[in-house]
């Protein structure tokens, strides 16, 4: 018996809406397969199944909103009767272990966990408000004891699958969890509650208290719109908002905090160097004569795959800084940031980007860009990348200076291909050009690494018809 | 509130009380006082000056110097039907009492499947701070808000002395008042009784909003004189009377975090199993979620309480203790 | 093909990548690329589905003749007459 629950679809989710499920119980299902519709801050994610079984019970329905580790169905190995039978912590924990096992290590997936800690993304303990599901937990309901644990051990309780009464998370789901980022050193519980009512990011709040706790104070200071009023508020606790009522965070506020994150926690150093694509500008022309109409590759085909091949040979820019040290992903997924109209970014994943031909690529990336933008993109996709493209080209800059995807190590970013004097055997001539950037995790790598990957995407560029 | 003495216009905590001993008396033929030297010295503290005079020996009654039998006295007077008010000396003395009071004055309601109330009243004098020594100013009240079948009050102001007494009366299980000795000269303005008084709820006695300071008896007039101290800092200190130590009032005191988000319990007695220990934890229990700082506590020392006086001004709660307490908890 | 049809057939394939694309605002001389807003995904979709449309091929090369609706148009008118098709 195993259960389903909502995955943590990038480091910046905390909680998800059930949208749909495309199963029913009884239903069989394979690994992999899309079982259900998730709709998180920034878009709608097909999620995959990771077991193969029999679909028991539904336990949260369509229109819920729950946070991150919340069971959203039992799987039942196929040889067992399909019975609706209660999870017990046993069961939970034999989740996690073969969830772990069965999980490619990856990206936001990627605590490297020592088993059996349940996989995770570090989730910025950001404002959540208390949602009541079908079995939705209280979430911050932690007791004193089990928080300081947590911040001893550098773990953040909201990226826990709790174990306890109600889904709190108990001694031993800490004890057992992998480290996720550190948040603030203290937090008192009322700074806590309150940074879920504002909808706060605990994760990039400064603590003014003693030892740097993180008090009310703070939180107000921190929290978005016009300045909450700090004075008493008539009556008590506020309650808890239902689901109906919450604020959703948009995407421009899960972006705001990703981004503040990474800026406050890596330190970026950056890597310029100007490709000359005139072979692989040459070679595209004449493979987009030859090939048939819906086969033709664009330019950003043949970046992505340097990128992707480049990030094989310097393995250091490619997996995740968490707890304190590199994890190497495994294999290359290449995330692809694609803005959506209207607004926003996403950068799902091109899986095993630096093995594919580049028809596929360009097929895969086609599929990929729109399924981004049509809010249909699978839970793998978003969860696990391993290194991030960003292409401006298309917005006529010629170089970006990025900021990277936490946890991953690296940001590559390419400009506009544009036509400029090049100096050819001593002679001048006009070439077309790129300007490939890379920002780079020095916790992680040191320039040398750096400048070694951008090497690559040169040379590699420099073959074409190699890639 | 000042010391000092009394002019014309303003009465003291000791009138405010002994005045509601004289309303009591004369309101209910039942009621008599009795303990030691209430009669001909007017009472060890002098609340009841004046008093036997005016109610006669047999309603104002010396007793020999045994707490225990002049208690078991006074309940078996209350089985009987009279609403006596018993004064002891102190609380130290009533430690000689506390058999009476435990077991037969609190149990004996529930023993008897509720056919035998016992609706005693007596009045202590409780706390230091008046160089009377180890034997003399202890604050055991908290021992007494620990035993479930009686009521335990704790006046703090002019107003409470004076009209406290009257409910506690008509209260059919035993109630002890503690008098906190330095505030007998607290002198005031009395204001005049608008509605009854009720023995349930807890006073605020000042509003603020950024730390509680939660205290009963004598250490309301320090918390307030803190809550002063801090608003010239820049901090607005509540301060909550609780007026009844048992049953304590939860409500309130969940309410005044809820406010606030931090607070600063002030307790006289000892700190370890205090009164205040006990409303920590009611705050961890129902307010965790409600605190920006750790619950504060202002204690005495854990020793006898001194005679020489620095040494004793030393082991009490004091304003400025109070306020360093408060800076802890908001700074 | 008449000009007028061609026109047609670049707004109805531009339509089919931006769906909610305003025409009213679009001048026949702006880029419409800039306009839309639209990447080189979107407009390798656009060339591959008018040529879907008119039945002809449009190669890398004839890109350039793709920048406004007038350009669009003009070329469709050309390309058409000259009877290269598939």
């Amino acid at each position: 018996m195993a259960e389903f629950t909502m995955p943590s679809l990038g480091a910046d989710m905390d909680e998800g809406t059930l949208q749909e499920w495309l199963v029913r119980a009884g239903d069989r299902v394979r690994r992999g397969e899309p079982v259900a519709v998730v709709e998180t801050a920034k878009s709608t994610i097909e999620v995959e199944c990771f077991e193969t079984g029999r679909v028991g019970r539904l336990l949260v329905d369509p229109g819920a909103t729950v946070p991150v580790g919340t069971p959203l169905a039992l799987i039942e190995p196929v040889e067992e009767p399909a019975k609706p039978t209660k999870p017990t912590k046993r069961g939970r924990a034999a989740t996690a272990r073969s969830t772990a096992r069965e999980t490619p290590k990856r990206a936001a997936t990627a605590h490297p966990a020592p088993a059996p800690a349940e996989p995770r993304a570090p989730v910025p303990a950001g404002g959540r408000d208390r949602v009541l599901a079908v079995r939705g937990r209280a979430h911050g309901e932690e007791g004193p004891l089990v928080r300081h644990l947590a911040e001893q051990a550098g773990i953040d309780l909201d990226a826990l699958h709790g174990s306890g009464h109600g889904g709190r998370v108990t001694r031993a789901d800490v004890e057992r969890a992998a480290a996720a980022p550190r948040l603030p050193g203290r937090i008192t519980p009322f700074a806590r509650r309150l940074a879920r009512e504002l909808d706060v990011d605990l994760s990039a709040v400064t603590g003014s208290g003693r030892n740097g706790a993180v008090r009310a104070v703070d939180v107000r200071e921190a929290a978005p719109g016009p300045s909450v009023p700090a004075g008493p508020k008539s009556g008590s606790a506020a309650p808890a908002r239902p689901a109906g009522e919450r604020r959703p965070v948009g995407m421009r506020d899960a972006i705001a905090g990703l981004m503040s994150r990474a800026n406050r926690e890596i330190p970026h150093y950056y890597l310029s160097t100007t490709v000359n694509l005139a072979a692989a500008m040459d070679w595209m022309h004449e493979h987009n004569r030859r090939c048939p109409i819906g086969e033709r590759l664009l330019p950003v085909a043949l970046l992505l795959k340097a990128a992707a091949r480049a990030a094989r040979k310097v393995p250091e820019l490619n997996g995740f800084w968490t707890d304190g040290g590199f994890t190497a992903g495994e294999g290359v997924h290449l995330g692809v940031a694609v803005s959506l109209r209207g607004g926003g970014l996403v950068a799902p994943a091109l899986h095993d980007a630096d093995t594919l031909e580049l028809p596929q690529l360009m097929a895969d990336m086609k599929d990929l860009v729109a399924r981004a933008r049509t809010g249909r993109l699978r839970g793998s996709e978003v969860s696990d990348p391993t290194i991030t493209v960003t292409n401006l080209g298309d917005q006529g800059v010629e170089a970006v200076l990025g900021v990277i995807y936490p946890p991953q190590v690296a940001l590559v970013g390419f400009g506009r291909i544009v036509e400029r004097p090049w100096a050819v055997d001593g002679l001048l001539g006009v070439r077309p050009v790129v300007t490939a950037t890379l920002s780079a995790d020095h916790r992680a790598t040191d320039g040398a690494v750096g400048a070694r990957y951008l090497t690559a995407v040169d040379r590699l560029l420099q073959s074409p018809e190699e890639l | 509130m000042a010391t000092g003495q009394p002019d014309e216009r303003k009465t003291t905590y000791r009138e405010a009380m002994r005045e509601a001993l004289r309303e009591a008396l004369r309101a209910d033929e039942r009621v008599f006082l009795m303990g030691e030297d209430v009669g001909r010295y007017g009472g060890c503290f002098g609340v009841s000056l004046g008093l036997l005079e005016e109610f006669g020996p047999e309603r104002i009654r010396d007793t020999p110097l045994s707490e225990s039998a002049f208690v078991g006295a006074g309940i078996g007077a209350a089985l009987s039907g009279l609403r006596p008010i018993v004064e002891i000396m102190t609380v130290n003395f009533s430690l000689l009492a506390l058999d009476q009071i435990l077991n037969n004055a609190a149990t004996l309601l529930h023993m008897s499947g509720g056919q035998l109330p016992v609706p005693l009243v007596i009045r202590m004098t409780t706390g230091a701070g008046r160089q009377l020594a180890a034997q003399h100013s202890h604050s055991l009240e908290g021992w007494y808000a620990h035993i479930p079948g009686i009521r335990v009050l704790a006046p703090a102001t002019i107003e409470d002395a004076r009209s406290m007494l009257a409910p506690a009366l008509a209260d059919p299980d035993p109630v002890l008042i503690f008098e906190h000795g330095s505030l007998y000269n607290a002198a005031g303005e009395l204001a005049p009784l608008t509605a009854p008084v009720d023995l349930d709820h807890a006073a605020t006695r000042r509003q603020g909003t950024d730390i509680s300071l939660i205290t009963y008896g004598g250490s309301l007039p320090k918390a307030l004189a803190a809550a002063d101290e801090l608003a010239a800092d820049g901090i607005s200190a509540e301060v909550l009377d609780l007026r009844t130590l048992r049953p304590l009032d939860g409500e309130a005191i969940a309410a005044s975090v809820a406010r606030t988000h931090r607070a600063v319990v002030v307790d006289e007695a000892w700190r370890t199993g205090s009164l205040a220990a006990e409303i920590s934890a009611r705050i961890a229990e129902e307010s965790l979620y409600e605190l920006d700082a750790p619950v504060e506590r202002v204690c005495s020392a854990e020793v006898p309480i001194p005679y020489a006086r620095l040494l004793e001004q030393a082991a009490l709660p004091q304003t400025a203790d109070i306020v360093t307490a408060a800076h802890r908890a908001v700074d | 093909m008449k000009r007028d049809e061609a026109l047609d057939a670049v707004k109805e394939s531009l339509a089919e990548i931006v769906p909610d694309a305003d025409f009213t605002t679009l001048r026949p001389d702006d880029t419409f690329r800039d306009a839309l807003e639209l990447d080189s995904l979107d407009f390798l979709s656009f060339i591959e589905i008018l040529g879907k449309r008119i039945g002809i091929r449009i190669d890398d090369e004839d890109t350039p003749h793709l920048t406004t609706l007038a350009d669009s148009a003009d070329f469709l008118v050309v390309r058409t007459a000259e009877g290269i098709g598939r």
